[in-house]
This record gives structure tokens, sequence and C-alpha cells, in this order.
């Protein structure tokens, strides 16, 4: 046994522990950033609308007003990390939501009806995850389709709205859990329940890291024997379950199915995951930060109506973030490249 | 060279005839051209005319997929555009004069340039993917609009406007003559040229274009620019059609079905050699598509379903899995050789 | 089969064919490895050395021969199989994920589980075990990418050990390191060997190769050339055998070299002191008109770097560069061809050929890229160009209408050159134009040189064929390890002078 080798980390300047906190979580620094926006936000509002904003009552309209966009943060992000892209979301949302009342309104048991819609949209994400991975077609163009498929379909399934009546979903959405001002009502929890699933694959589980190792290097994640094209696949069905989901949410939500749901949500969604410090080039993200990031949007939304302004706004803003992250990520990854050459 | 145009545009122009006859035997009237105060009017004349925006649309992203980029903005900007326009038409005095709408369709289709610029220089100079890049303009141009058009939607009176897209010169469209030109323009400025063979160095090799001495940079830059004017020209087209700026709904997802009209024409996403003939005959398909399917009395909102079943057809078709299986399908009994030997050259 | 060993080697490869489309890259080679021992595959480029190794990671199929790995037959599907039979390869490009901590790359797909999934903790402790095992301290939990490729490279090692590897190959690994990340590395692998594992080196570095391995196979053009024992081949004999003698009959480029080259006015270009940090040290060159300028050493010496500098492929930290006794600043391709430096690269198909264009296409761009987007080259003038060379170069088939990938590589070297020739430069500059191309093809653009370089043009040539160096070139640049080392006088000097020269700078003491 030869004589232990000290390899010193990484030479930086600067104090030690600084050093190896930054050489184990660089990744998570646009996550960070994310959380310090999200506060600078909060402030901002608060300062803004004196005192009226950081309320309790407030926070929990938060969640309960973006549940649909968390559960699908989540999804897209699994999709995210591996480098792909899923534009399916919003009308898969819109599908399975607009089945769903369909499906109650028909007669289905909900017990039936719930399962079915789900299925519903991991099929379509099936469809999109087969064409990526075995027909070598780019996410973009694979997951376009299936937005034009599922958009259709939910027309197909009704051209108008449909009311729902099913007391199990409107309890999932008028039932409030109190504590004093804060409250949450089942869709909330299971949308806190999918972040929380989420957050533990994607950390604790073979296939969650496999998702980071494609996303970092897919040459290098097949020669290190990891089953690269199950993989990938399956984080297309996960989306498209989680926008099943959503739909279920939305569902609940409006009370209502309409076919007309979701237009142009992929990119709130898209936009909320890069904000929340996930690459788009793929193998760095978390699921917290895309959770982040759907509050960032909602929050920047509730501040532009409490102000009586345009809606229109809401997504200017996020389309600035969305550039200024990007434009960071990419001098980071720029900088990084040039140390290592 | 004939066998290569051949090849290339076959596919696409037999789809296109097959769609014709397909519609023309479900309803005969399909075919049916009647002329009425010197103007030609039918279905096939409706296609003409209604397949200008998204002919001038595609044109631009034909250009922009050839060098290995994509422009999502384009409805965005047409958004803009229309809403710039008709603001300026509305806050005049004068709706009804020439002038008004030629100065409002020359400061729209400016604006749209400048938005075109805009996405050149995040891909181009600052180095980012163009997905991304035009995908920040997709998000936030049409709040723009919204802003111009003070969340309303802007309606005016204006015979000039109404013009371009229900008039008529002859016995054609405007609308027609409109997309026409712009495809001679565009064809002319590719191919007589050199800028069409430049770009297609950059989008098949571009460090082997760079050390060539190509300015990729500038091409590259040019082909968002171009992408956005020829975008400005078809969101006023979209808002005459209409006679209203709807912020909302002008040229929405039109990117999409511009891909697909390009791909389907056989230009490839990957970049490299593009066809312009081929994307008009692809812009022909998805409006005579789009005909199709209110001719067979489908709900237009179902439309989307045909359309992706359409996209994944062809992006099947192009897939080399699929390729693989039609050559063993055919080749029973002559030995293949592993994939791997036949794309590697023996470098070391 | 050697006889000098009881213990059958853990690898037989023997007479190993492969086949390429036009090229036939292995041909009947034998090929042994054995455990505990550190054994290096030399040969210049297109020898063969990167076609065996695949056939032995299961990237490529073998036409005929037979494997045979611990005694069992073996044939290899896809790198998986390879894997399996216990084959482990740390490549150049460090084939890891560098996103990932180092104790989870070391783990990966292997980490140990509870209850609660993953245990971080144990499979943390694991790879630092592994880590320690090989003598290697580092934090576990650090990202892989914040350390330097060198590192790098000893976690993937740490990596084929936890797969349990019977067969380490070494993927010219030193070619980013510097002379202590080396010593690391060698540090290790005789740790690994001392495991009984067989090592496989790959390096262009003789030192290197000197300094850790126990035996040496030598390919050259497909072939075995032998197989010896590092202790019983001296470095001149190494050389030879990896270089050769030119066996082919190549028509004689009398007199050329021995020309007189005028060196009164300013050189066309002269640099002094150019070079890049990591990338190459500080160097001179002078090339007169009409004068070619060889630049002879191994591979990994500089030749390709130094030129691309000079022709601003590659940026320079440092350095002065005239042209024609003026300063210039030439920091991008178009300001080289501004001031009409043409340059050919040795990635052919890579970085030259623009495959889906046609041939004529390819033959104008040179000139129409100078000319800019606006003004095209006009089809009759683009006519007859592109003929002209077609003809004076020889390029078969001589279709301008021609995809140019779909030509061989002797063709699209044609094609390559006419471009730059038809650009009319002052100086041009060939990487490697006579690399993996056949016989009739070499000749013709060798004559073609000669006779440009005759009629004042000013060549820098590199080949790793010192015969047609030194059969082109009035002046010969040695490098050697990024280092400008020497300057010859071709007339000076013979082949045998040559090999020496490069030999023994190889044995010179600073790395």
């Amino acid at each position: 046994m030869t004589t232990i080798i000290d390899i010193p980390d990484v030479a930086t300047t600067g104090p030690g522990a600084v050093s190896r906190f930054t050489a184990r979580h660089a990744a998570m620094m646009p996550t960070f950033a994310a959380i310090a926006i999200l506060l600078l936000l909060f402030a901002g509002a608060e300062a803004f609308l004196r005192g009226d904003f950081i309320t309790g009552s407030n926070i929990s309209a938060l969640l309960l007003d973006n549940a649909y966009l968390l559960v699908m943060a989540v999804g897209m992000t699994f999709v995210i990390v591996t480098g792909g892209i899923d534009l399916a979301v919003g009308s898969v949302m819109a599908f399975t939501g607009i089945w769903l009342a369909k499906l109650l309104a028909d007669g289905t048991s909900v017990a039936v009806a719930i399962p079915v819609m789900l299925i519903g949209g991991a099929l379509i994400g099936l469809l999109v995850g087969v064409l990526v991975q075995y027909f070598n077609v780019q996410p973009f163009i694979a997951s376009l389709a299936a937005l034009f498929l599922a958009r259709g379909l939910a027309f197909v399934v009704s051209l108008s709205s449909i009311k729902v009546e099913e007391p199990a979903i409107l309890w999932m959405q008028s039932t409030r859990f109190k504590l004093g001002d804060w409250y949450i009502t089942p869709t909330g929890i299971l949308a806190l329940a999918v972040v929380g699933i989420g957050a533990f694959v994607m950390h604790s589980t073979r296939f969650g890291r496999t998702v980071y190792a494609v996303g970092g290097n897919e040459q290098s994640a097949r020669l290190m024997g990891l089953n690269v094209a199950r993989t990938k696949v399956l984080v297309y069905v996960i989306s498209g379950f989680c926008a099943g989901l959503a739909g279920l949410v939305l569902t609940a939500y409006s009370g209502a199915g309409y076919p007309r749901n979701g237009i142009g949500t992929e990119l709130d969604v898209i936009a909320a995951v890069v904000i929340g410090g996930t690459l788009l080039t793929g193998g760095r993200g978390y699921v917290l930060g895309s959770m982040v990031g759907v509050f960032v949007y909602g929050t920047i939304n509730t501040i532009i109506n409490f102000k009586g302004a345009d809606q229109s706004w809401t997504r200017i803003i996020v389309g600035v973030l969305l550039l200024l992250f990007i434009v960071v990520q990419r001098v980071i990854v720029a900088r990084a490249e040039r140390r290592h050459n | 060279m004939k066998a290569i145009v051949n090849h290339r545009l076959f596919w696409p122009a037999t789809a296109l005839v097959v769609l014709v006859a397909i519609n023309a035997i479900a309803q005969p009237r399909f075919l049916a051209i009647t002329m009425r105060d010197g103007k030609l009017y039918g279905a096939l004349i409706d296609i003409l005319r209604q397949s200008a925006p998204l002919m001038l649309v595609a044109l631009g992203m034909t250009i922009v997929i050839a060098t290995r980029g994509i422009d999502l903005s384009v409805g965005a900007i047409m958004a803009v555009s229309g809403a710039v326009a008709l603001t300026i038409i509305d806050s005049s005095g004068s709706p009804d004069a020439v002038a008004t709408v030629g100065i409002a369709v020359i400061v729209a289709v400016l604006v749209a340039m400048v938005l075109g610029l805009w996405n050149g220089f995040l891909v181009s100079v600052l180095g980012i993917q163009p997905i991304i890049a035009t995908l920040v303009l997709m998000l936030a141009g049409r709040g723009v609009a919204l802003l111009i058009t003070g969340g309303k939607i802007t309606t005016v009176n204006s015979a000039p406007l109404k013009y371009l897209a229900s008039g008529y010169v002859l016995i054609l469209p405007v609308a027609f003559f409109i997309w026409v030109a712009a495809v001679a323009i565009v064809s002319a400025i590719e191919r007589r040229t050199a800028l069409g063979v430049l770009t297609e160095s950059v989008g098949i090799n571009p460090e082997a274009s760079r050390l060539a001495g190509v300015r990729s940079r500038g091409i590259i830059w040019g082909a968002y620019i171009a992408s956005g004017i020829l975008a400005g020209a078809a969101g006023i087209l979209a808002a005459s059609d209409i006679r209203a700026a709807d912020a909302n709904a002008a040229g929405l997802w039109i990117e999409l079905y511009a891909i697909l009209a390009v791909v389907l024409g056989g230009t490839s996403l990957m970049g490299g050699k593009f066809s312009i003939a081929g994307t008009v005959i692809g812009v022909l398909f998805v409006t005579t598509l789009e005909s199709t399917v209110v001719f067979l009395g489908i709900p237009p909102a179902q439309k989307p379903v045909f359309f992706g079943a359409a996209v994944i057809v062809v992006v099947l078709l192009q897939a080399p899995r699929v390729h693989e299986w039609g050559r063993k399908v055919g080749s029973t009994f002559r030995k293949q050789p592993t994939d791997s030997k036949t794309e590697v050259e023996v470098a070391a | 089969m050697p006889a000098d060993t009881e213990v059958p080697p853990i690898v037989e490869m023997q007479g190993i064919t492969i086949q390429f489309p036009g090229v036939l890259a292995l041909d009947n080679v034998d090929f042994f490895l054995r455990s505990g021992e550190v054994h290096a595959l030399m040969g210049e480029n297109g020898a063969g050395k990167s076609t065996l190794i695949k056939a032995l990671t299961g990237v490529y199929a073998i036409d005929s021969g037979a494997i045979t790995v611990a005694g069992e037959a073996r044939t290899f599907g896809s790198t998986a199989d390879a894997q399996a039979a216990g084959i482990s390869t740390v490549y150049q490009e460090v084939n890891l994920c560098a996103n990932l901590s180092v104790g989870e790359n070391v783990m990966l797909g292997h980490e140990p589980r509870g209850a609660t999934g993953i245990d971080w903790r144990r499979t943390h402790d694991r790879a630092a075990d592994h880590l320690s095992a090989l003598g290697m301290d580092i934090d576990t939990k650090s990202i892989l990418s914040s350390h330097p490729i060198a590192i790098q490279q000893l976690v993937a090692i740490a990596r084929a050990m936890v797969l349990d590897a019977k067969v380490l190959i070494l993927d010219e690994p030193t070619s980013s390191l510097d002379r202590d990340e080396v010593a690391l590395l060698f540090g290790v692998v005789r740790d690994v060997k001392s495991k009984g594992v067989a090592v496989l080196f790959v390096s262009h570095f003789l030192d290197q190769v000197y300094e850790i391995a126990d035996r040496i196979t030598v390919l050259r053009n497909g072939k075995l050339v032998g197989e010896y024992p590092a202790a019983e081949l001296p470095r001149e004999q190494l050389i030879t055998k990896m270089i050769g003698r030119e066996l082919e009959n190549l028509e004689a480029i009398a007199g050329t070299a021995q020309r007189e080259i005028d060196r009164t006015a300013a050189p066309v270009i002269s640099a002094r002191g150019i070079a890049k940090r990591g990338f190459l040290e500080p160097a001179d060159i002078d090339v007169y008109a009409g004068e070619v300028v060889g630049l002879a050493g191994l591979l990994g010496s500089g030749r390709t770097e130094l030129v691309r500098l000079l022709y601003g492929a590659n940026r320079a930290d440092a350095g002065v560069v005239e042209v024609d006794g003026a300063p210039a600043k030439i920091t991008s391709p178009r300001h080289a061809i501004d001031h009409r430096i043409a340059f050919s690269s040795e990635d052919r198909r890579g970085e030259g050929i623009i495959a889906d264009l046609t041939v004529a296409e390819n033959i104008v761009l040179g000139i129409q890229a100078r000319r800019g987007w606006l003004r095209r080259v006009r089809r009759t003038e683009a006519d007859a160009v592109v003929a002209e060379y077609i003809a004076a170069l020889g390029v078969r088939p001589a279709n301008p209408q021609m995809l140019a990938g779909n030509l061989s590589g002797g063709n699209q070297q044609k094609v390559l050159l006419a471009r730059w020739l038809a650009t009319a430069p002052k100086l041009i500059v060939l990487d490697e134009p006579t690399r993996g191309i056949d016989v009739g093809a070499k000749a013709d653009i060798q004559a073609k040189v000669a006779e440009l370089s005759e009629q004042g043009l000013a060549v820098i040539f590199i080949s790793s064929e010192l015969e047609e160096v030194l059969r082109l070139a009035q002046r010969v640049i040695v490098l050697r390890d990024r280092h400008h080392v020497g300057t010859l006088d071709s007339s000076e000097i013979d082949l045998d002078g040559l090999i020496d020269y490069i030999a023994k700078s190889e044995e010179g003491s600073a790395a």
C-alpha cells in the first residue's frame, strides 16, 4: 500500500471552508439565487403594499392558486434535468381535466375516473418518451406533437366547459384545514406531497441519480452501465402523469373542466423551473428549487393583481427574469469551461 | 441535379396532391373556381389567400432553421406588429388614408425588425441556445403587445388595411401576390447572392465554415432579422384579416405550424441545406389540411389532433430507425454491416 | 504466442482483422495482456491502436480472429459486454458525470441502499475507501467538475476498481496532465498493477512509456510489428519501428528540398514567442516565400497547436507575429485570410470539408467567404476555377456536383487544397495532408506542394511521415512536448539523423 496522497481541494483564494462549500454545492447556487429573489420579492411587496402582503392568508393563497403549476413543475424538473423539454404539459392538463369532468358527468365513479385520466396523461408522456428515445426525435418536436394532439383531444372530449358536481372533487378544493390565519386545502397538500416525493426520488433513488447522470453526460452514463433508455422514457411519463395530476387539481380549483385551460402554461412551468435553478442544458436542478420558482411566479402574479395592473405584465416580467437567469447561467458555464481548458 | 430535386420535393409534392385529391373526392365543390366581378373565388383560391401569413413566417423560419437555430417568437412578433400598426391607424385622424396605413405598416415592420435583431443578438453574440433565446420573446412579446393595445382588442375601420388581406389585384387575392413576392425576394437574396450557400455551410459545419473564413456571426444574426421582418409583415396581414389587433390570439402557435411546414418541405431541423420551394409546398399542405378539417365538418378546435398526428408521421418518416426497418424489410438477404463501422472514419 | 511466461495472458487477441469501407484497419493482429503488468500499445496515427482498443471494449465488431478473456472465448456486441467481462476503460475525455460528486461517480449504479433510499453516508464512506485504497484522499462530496482533469481520471480509475476490473485500459491518459499529475497517476497505476490488474497503456509520450510500461507492442499501418519487453527495446529502435521506412514506391520528387531560398527579404510570416497556456510553450518560426518549412515531432508535440495559433484558429496568449515584415494581429481565421494565409486542418472531415455541399461549392467556398455574401462568384468563373483544380489535382471522380462527403479521404484532401489554392494565398499551412489516404493521392499532393513552392508559395508542412517532411522541406522545425526544441537544415540531415534527433530530444531531461 502506497502512502496516502492528499489531493488538495481546488485551488481557490479564500478560507478553506468556503472553497469546500462551493466545491460541494456549486450546483445549488442558482437555487440559492432563486430563494434570494423570492425573499426580495416578499420584502419588496411588503414595503410596496405597506405591510399588507406577508400575511398567513396571502401566503396560503399563494399555494392554493399555484398548486397546479407546482405539480407540473415537479414533472418538468425531471425532464429538464435530463436535458429534454416537455411542451405538452399545458395541453395534457387541459385534456385530462376535461376528460375527468366528462367522465364524472357521464356517471363514472370517481374511483375509476381519476386513475383513468391520470393514466391518460402518463400515456401521452410515454408517446413523447418513445419518440425521443427510440426514434431520435428532438424533445422539442416530440412534445410539440403531443401538445397538438392533447389540445385537439381536449376539444374532442368537449367543445365547451363541463361543470363538475362530484362532491369528492369539490371537497378537494373547498375544504380548508386552518391554523390561525393559515390554511391549506387537500389540493395544496397533494401538491406539497408531489414535491416531497419528487425531491425524494431525485435525491435518494438510483433512478433519480440516473436522471442527473443522463443530464450531465449521457454517453458517460451509458458507459457507466446505467439504463439510460428507460430513464429517458420514464421522465416523460412522469411529466405526463404530473400534468394529469395538475388537471385534477385545476378542475377541482375551478369546479369545471375547460378545454381551453393551460394555453401557454407550459412556458410558465418552464420559466418557473429555470428560475428555480435548473439548467436548461441538463444535469443540474432541484425539485425544491422548482417550487421556489413557482412561488416566484405566483408572487409576481399576486403583486401585479394587487396593483390592479394588466395581467400581461406578469408574462413580461417573468420573461425578463428568465432571460436574466439564462444569461447568468451561460456566463457561469462559460467561465467554468474556460477554467478547465 | 434533377435527381436530387426530384427526390427532395417529390414526397412533399405528392403529399399535397394526395391531400387535395382526398378533398376533391370527399367534396367535389372543393375544386370549383368561379369568377365574379373579375375576381376568382373558390376553396383553392381561399387556400392561396389564407396561406399568406404562415408562408411569410415559414420563409423566415426556413432560414433560421438552416443555421441550426429556431425562432419561437414569431407569433409574439406578429402580435406586436399587429398591435403597433393598428394603434397607429386607430390613433391617427385618418384611418382610411393610404398614407396612414403605409406609415403604420412601415413602422410595424421596423419594430418587428428590431425584435429580430434582439433575437439575433442573443444567439449570435451571446451564444445563447436559440430555443431559449427566442423563448424569452415568446413569453414577453405578447405581454408587450397587450400593453400597446391597452389590454383591449383594437379594431379599426380602414379600407386600405382591409385591402391587404381581403382585396384583389386583377383576378387573384392581394395576399397571394404578397407571399409570392416574398418568396421571390427571399429566393433571389438567398440564391442569387452567396447568402444561401454560406448559410448552408454554417448550418452544416459551423467550425469548418469558421476556419474557411465565413462570417458566421453576421449570417446567423441576419437570419433572425429576416425572420423578424417576415413575422412583422405576417402580423399585419393577420390583423388586416380581422381588422383588429388581438394580442392574445394573433399568430398563436404559428411558430409550430411554421416548423411543421418547413420540416414537411424537406429542410432538416439539424440545419444545413434548406429548400424554399419545399417550404412553399409545406405551407400549402398545412393550409390545405386546415381547410380539409373544416370541410370535413370537424370543429376547428379539434384541428390540432390532425396536426399532432401529421407531425408524428413526418418525423417518424425522417427517423433513422424507420429507414433501417425499411432497409431491412427491403433486403432480407443482404448481409448488414454493423452500424458503428459504417459511420466512423479510421482516425488512429 | 509469447513463450516467456507460464501463466496464460488474461486477454488473448489472435488474428484480429477489421475492415472498413476502403481501409483495412487491422490486419491479422495478435495482442496479449498479462495480469499484474503494464503493457504499452504504440504506433502513429492510422496505425490501428484505437481500432484495436475499440475491438477489445466492444465498440467495434471484428471481422475475423478471436478474443479470449480469462480463458473464455468472448464476443463483444456492446460496451456493456466488455465491462461485464471485467474490462474497464479510462478515456482521455473522462467518461464520468462531471455534474455529480466524486463519491457518487465512484459508486454510481452501485450505491448502498437502506429503507429510505440511497444511504449517502455509506456511499461516501465506500467511495472514500476505494479512493484511499489507491492512495487518494479526496473530499468525496465535492463535485467532480471542481477538480482538474488529472484528478478526474484518478476517480475514473477508482471506479474501475469498484467494478472489479481485470483489465484497465488507459487511453492517452496523460495528454492534459503536467509532470506532478503524471507522477500521481503513475503511482496509482503501480498500485493497481500490484493488485494483479492488467493495464493497457496507450500514449505517444515515449518518456512516460519507458517509465511505466513493462512491455511494448508496436503497430504500424494496421499490422503488428512486434511485442517486446520494454527493457530490451531502445528508444531509436522503437521510433524506427513505429515510423519505419516507406515500403511503397513514391515518385522521387528530386531536388526540391535542395533549392536555394532567398532569405534577404522579410519572411512571409515570422513569429517570436508565440504561445498559449496549456497549449503551446513559446515558439519561434520564420517562413520565406518559396520555402517549405516542415514541422516534425511525435503526436502531441505541438505541431498542430503552433500552426493553429499562427492561423488564429486558437487565440495566442503571447507572442509577436509579423507578416511581410509588418506587425500583424491574427486572432481569428478571418484575420489570417485577410493576410492571405490558408490553413488545411488535420481533421479534414470535421474541420475542413462541408460534407453536404458539392465539390464545386466546397472549392469555391474560400473565394466566396473572402468576397462576402453579397458578391456571388459568377457561375462561369466558378465553373472555370472548379474545372481547373479538379484537373490540376486529379480529383476523382471528376464530378463537381458530387457531395464532398462521399469522396474518399484523399480526394477530400485535394478538394480542401483546391479551396485554398483558389484564393491565391501567400502562405499555406498543411496539417497532415497525407494522413489516411491512398498512395497515389499522397504522391499527387506532395508533387503539388513541391511545384507550388517552386512558384513562390510559402508552405508550412506537417506530417508524421518524416520522409515526406525531408523530401519537401528546406528547413525542419522539431517540436516535443509542446516545446520548440530545434530547427534543422534538411540538406544537413537524413531520415536516420532526424529520427535520432527526435529520439534524443525525447530522452532529454525536463518534461
